[in-house]
């Protein structure tokens, strides 16, 4: 295993251990996201519109605002005590405590998202059905980009005055091509189109992948360091 | 756009108002060709007017963006305070003429597509930069320590840069693989010489204009840093 990547995963540990303890955090999101569910059922009129036409957006808006809670409270509880600090003086590069950090909260939007995907399928009576593998591999596709991308702005956000505010409007421009990306991979695959309607898309959330986890990954040493 | 040393806030902002009165003149001055010189549109009429006012400070958005990217991406490497200025400065300015064109261009639409606004790649494209560089203004107001201030900005200046490619691409994809809108269906008319000529004034207008308020804006940044400094008489 290359160092940096014990590194990482040494820090990533770190933060899924500390929310292994208290839970408090993990347990909100996952009411939150289940929450917007149960608002976005009443937001929308039965008579009008099945859920099903509605479904791709649902899922992917709730993932988002889920997404966006979770990542705000990854620089926060590095702030206090001045816990980032500790994690800067230890001899660690810095593009392994970003990859550290970026893993946590991979960790932690996956499970909020792997425990409201079944409660989307009970709340909307959706069948996913043969689509189940490509949704979850659409999900990790997506969420690796904009939790990376969010992970650099929480790490902005938190040093200033009204961080849950801040990280929304820096976040959500850039959350724009990998949700439409995902949201119309989702449909397809709920309307069990072939795999070929759906490449340039996939093609996009790759690109997009690649380009933003090299680029903060280069940028984060300007985020933390002085 | 490096400004010489030496050259104090008071004047740069005197030299800057200066040259922005100068190009408001001309904008007057882009109106009077408008109306006197250039022939009035076949199908638009004189709605197409607001093309000279639109157009170029659309231009004049993208110029300042584009180098709010460029210039975020040097000062990380140089870490020189006066490209962070200008930075700063460069996305104040960018931000008024996207105001700009983001008022006139439902203004045009209304009467010419039938509706105020539709998600065709170039407006959400502008709206989402109009929106990105309001995020950087606020983190920038947000944020106390002037180091930390011009590395956080600088790191959204680069990652917007690479923001707008993904953005085109996904709302081109988008758009292709629903109907084109067939009623409002922007028609790209080749421009008649008056019209052109009228258009590159205009667009040299505004090029003054960004000059001058950037100058302002610099000028001023350096006022409020020699008001932030304990040392300053």
């Amino acid at each position: 295993m290359p160092d940096w990547l014990r590194l990482a995963l040494v820090i990533a540990g770190k933060d899924v251990r500390a929310e292994l303890r208290s839970r408090t955090a993990i347990l909100s999101a996952v009411v939150f996201a289940a929450l917007v569910l149960v608002v976005f059922n009443f937001a929308r009129d039965p008579t009008a519109l099945a859920a099903v036409d509605l479904a791709p957006s649902v899922l992917w808006v709730t993932f988002a605002l889920a997404a966006m809670l979770a990542l705000n409270r990854a620089f926060t509880i590095e702030q206090e005590n001045a816990a980032l600090d500790g994690l800067l003086l230890a001899p660690v590069p810095r593009e392994a405590l970003f990859a550290g950090k970026l893993l946590a909260n991979l960790a932690f939007v996956g499970t909020v998202e792997a425990v409201t995907l079944p409660l989307f399928v009970l709340f909307f009576n959706v069948d996913l059905g043969a689509a189940l593998p490509g949704i979850i591999g659409v999900t990790a596709l997506a969420t690796l980009g904009f939790v990376t991308v969010g992970t650099i702005f929480s790490a902005m956000a938190v040093r200033t005055r009204f961080a849950e505010l801040m990280l929304p409007v820096l976040l959500l421009p850039f959350m724009v091509p990998p949700l439409i990306g995902a949201v119309q991979v989702t449909a397809r695959l709920l309307a069990g189109r072939p795999l070929s309607e759906m490449m340039g898309w996939l093609r996009l959330l790759a690109l997009y992948d690649l380009v933003f986890v090299i680029l903060c990954a280069l940028v984060f040493t300007a985020v933390v360091d002085e | 756009m490096s400004h010489p040393e030496g050259l104090g806030p008071e004047r740069l902002v005197r030299r800057g108002t200066l040259i922005t009165a100068v190009a408001l003149l001309g904008v007057a001055g882009v109106y009077v060709l408008a109306w006197g010189y250039t022939p009035i549109e076949a199908r638009q009429g004189v709605a197409q007017k607001i093309f000279y006012l639109h157009v170029p400070s659309a231009w004049s958005a993208l110029l300042s963006f584009s180098l709010v990217g460029i210039v975020s991406a040097l000062y990380l490497w140089l870490n020189d305070p006066r490209l962070d200025r200008f930075a700063a400065a460069s996305a104040e300015v960018g931000l008024a003429f996207s105001a700009v064109m983001l008022t006139t261009g439902p203004i045009w639409a209304k009467p010419i597509w039938g509706t105020w606004w539709t998600w065709d790649a170039r407006l959400t494209l502008t709206l989402f930069l109009f929106f990105l560089f309001i995020g950087y203004l606020a983190l920038r107001a947000a944020l106390q320590d002037p180091g930390e201030r011009a590395r956080f900005s600088a790191v959204i200046g680069i990652l917007g840069l690479l923001l707008v490619p993904f953005i085109h691409l996904s709302v081109y994809l988008f758009r292709t693989l629903h109907p084109q809108p067939v009623v409002l269906k922007p028609s790209r008319p080749s421009l008649p010489p008056e019209m052109l000529r009228t258009l590159l004034i205009s667009g040299a207008v505004f090029l003054l204009l960004y000059v001058g308020l950037v100058t302002i804006r610099y000028g001023l940044a350096l006022a409020e840093e020699a008001g932030e400094r304990p040392d300053a008489a």
